[in-house]
């Protein structure tokens, strides 16, 4: 009976363990959602109570007065827009570089490798470079500048995404349009674009929402402005330094401000992740 | 019909253009491969450049120095450091067992329904942008923290020995304990991710086998799964610290912006990126602004150390999976 006991102590250990360890991983589950949850109710909470039409139609107020942020809003779409402009089309050319040119080449695996590498990498590096390379140069903070900092961002989101979606699009595609006769760059744009559209939508998508939520990059490039303005060369107001100003001021009128801009900002960039994520389904339903 | 036979002009010079075309692409395309390939380059360059008079005046002893004296113009970024490394430590000791908990639960644990959407909820987190941590962090868990937590730990943790120059402390609230902790928050989507994505690559025939053998699911994991991801999974966290070290507006609101060197967690520090955001704009002389972009460049370097051996080991698995 000696075996008996000592194995039925070991499984129980085993047993046990498995418990604990199954009942750890359950643990730290709950604990990642209850962050999600706390954050979301508070930007919630605090954020409706913050909103008015005033936000939509009123310019960002002087210390200690109400306002809106109308000017941060336009001046938000323009640099995301500047940014996906000038980074999207190069994002969308290097991906098809990747996947359609440089056929395991080093010149390509190199690029890859440090595509892979910009895409985490801290985007106050980038806002710095972008100072140096185009604020230091033209003298003053612009819009530019920032749509530029922007692209930067942009850039190896859309390179990624691309290049993994053309290379899902099945080979038959390209060899039957190829035996035609059709030239490589005909087959490019007319039958590999068209059929990894939705993916590199998808992709320039998650780039906007990645973007609009920046803030360390437009603080050395946009800066911020307090009034309205249409000109691009000028400092522009954008809605994360306005949030972040405003946040970390002593007046509460700016702090409430601050909440409704951020509540803004999450809805937006939450709303961008959902459609890119409704297409990404759709699209796999149809294949 | 004749045109099949024999090209007519047309059709010939119709050649000429696609094949004109074709390498015009070609050469379009390319350039765009190397402009990403450039543009990585051009920052630690124009970083260096911008950096430049900090690097001159202090030398490499810039990295040691604990001066941060703008009236004196005297810059060393050792105070920096120091919180950059001390916060992003602490959201990785947070941050790796809980993402190792998340992924196993998402592929082992969790009946199948649950997995998609817990999944898909973990991820939002990772699309929250980083001021609405900032915000939230400063005006939501720092008075909390101040109020309930840091006087216990000041009281129970501060008085033990060794280890209780950490955990003492003015209750504030900011500081490097509640950086680190928000870091924590930013990076487990990441890592759990990652950590998942690559724990499902695993053979099912080999955790299988385990099972039938009557290993628990605790060992299939431990065992198995683990030993056959490891370097994806070490990929996982190198892409976790790389976040963390660069992690700009949320530590910059909960640090506490404070340029001094303390042992205690509970106390207010610095960060580089924090330090940057904080003061780029009042840089009021050169050798201010030199310093700031000299920081930059310190920090790009290390997370680009950091962040090439996170995609080295994530493709060693990768490899494993092609043969």
């Amino acid at each position: 009976m000696d075996w008996l006991s000592s194995s039925v102590g070991l499984y129980g250990r085993r047993r046990a363990r498995n418990l604990i360890a199954q009942t750890l991983a359950v643990i730290a589950t709950v604990f990642g959602l209850f962050w999600l949850v706390w954050i979301m109710w508070t930007t919630l909470t605090k954020g409706l109570g913050a909103l008015n039409l005033a936000l939509f139609t009123q310019m960002t107020p002087p210390p200690g007065d109400t306002g809106g942020m109308l000017n941060a809003f336009f001046g938000s779409a323009v640099m995301s827009l500047l940014g996906i402009v000038i980074g999207a089309p190069i994002g969308v050319l290097a991906g098809t570089f990747l996947a359609e040119y440089s056929q395991k080449s080093w010149l390509g695996e190199t690029v890859r490798f440090v595509n892979d590498i910009l895409l985490s990498a801290p985007s106050i590096v980038l806002g710095l470079f972008v100072y140096t390379l185009v604020v230091a140069q033209m003298g003053h903070f612009s819009a530019l500048a920032g749509g530029i900092a922007l692209a930067f961002i942009v850039l190896p989101v859309v390179v990624r995404t691309t290049d993994e979606m053309l290379q899902l699009v099945p080979s038959q595609m390209r060899e039957a349009a190829l035996s035609l006769g059709v030239p490589q760059w005909k087959v490019t744009m007319q039958v590999l674009y068209r059929s990894a559209l939705p993916g590199i939508v998808t992709g320039i998508l998650l780039a906007l929402a990645r973007i609009s939520g920046e803030t360390a990059p437009l603080l050395f490039t946009a800066l911020n402005n307090q009034y309205w303005t249409t000109d691009i060369l000028a400092p522009m107001a954008n809605v994360p330094v306005v949030i972040f100003q405003y946040a970390m001021s002593p007046y509460e009128s700016w702090q409430t401000l601050a909440w409704a801009g951020a509540f803004m900002l999450t809805v937006f960039v939450l709303c961008i992740s959902l459609i890119a994520r409704a297409i990404v389904l759709r699209h796999r339903i149809s294949q | 019909m004749n045109t099949s036979t024999l090209p007519s002009p047309t059709a010939a010079t119709r050649d000429v253009l696609d094949a004109r075309a074709d390498r015009g692409f070609r050469w379009l395309v390319t350039g765009a491969g190397v402009l990403v390939l450039l543009s990585l380059g051009a920052a630690a360059m124009s970083m260096l450049w911008g950096g430049r008079a900090a690097f001159e005046k202090f030398g490499i002893a810039f990295l040691w120095r604990d001066a941060w004296d703008p009236v004196a113009q005297d810059f060393g970024a050792l105070v920096p450091i120091y919180g950059t490394v001390v916060t992003a430590v602490i959201a990785l000791i947070i941050a790796v067992p809980v993402s190792f908990g998340i992924a196993m639960f998402l592929t082992e644990i969790a009946p199948k329904w649950l997995r998609a959407p817990v999944g898909a909820a973990i991820e939002l987190l990772a699309g929250i942008p980083s001021i609405i941590y900032g915000m939230w962090g400063l005006f939501v868990l720092v008075p909390f923290l101040a109020e309930h937590v840091y006087p216990w730990v000041d009281e129970n943790l501060g008085a033990m020995p060794f280890i209780g120059a950490l955990f003492s402390g003015p209750p504030l609230g900011l500081g490097m304990g509640t950086a680190g902790l928000v870091l924590a928050i930013m990076v487990i989507p990441f890592i759990s991710s990652v950590m998942r994505d690559v724990f499902l690559t695993v053979p099912t025939p080999l955790k299988e086998s385990a099972y039938a053998l009557g290993s628990t699911t605790t060992e299939v994991v431990w065992d198995v799964v683990l030993p056959y991801t490891r370097s994806a999974v070490i990929g996982g966290i190198f892409l976790g610290l790389g976040r963390a070290l660069g992690e700009t507006m949320a530590v910059t609101f909960v640090l506490g912006n404070a340029h001094r060197l303390t042992t205690s967690l509970l106390e207010p520090g610095n960060s580089i990126a924090a330090t940057i955001a904080n003061e780029f704009t009042e840089a009021d002389s050169p050798m201010y602004l030199s310093s700031l972009i000299a920081l930059g460049f310190v920090l790009f370097l290390v997370t680009f150390v950091v962040l090439t051996i996170a995609r080295l080991m994530l493709r060693q698995l990768a490899k494993k999976e092609g043969n």
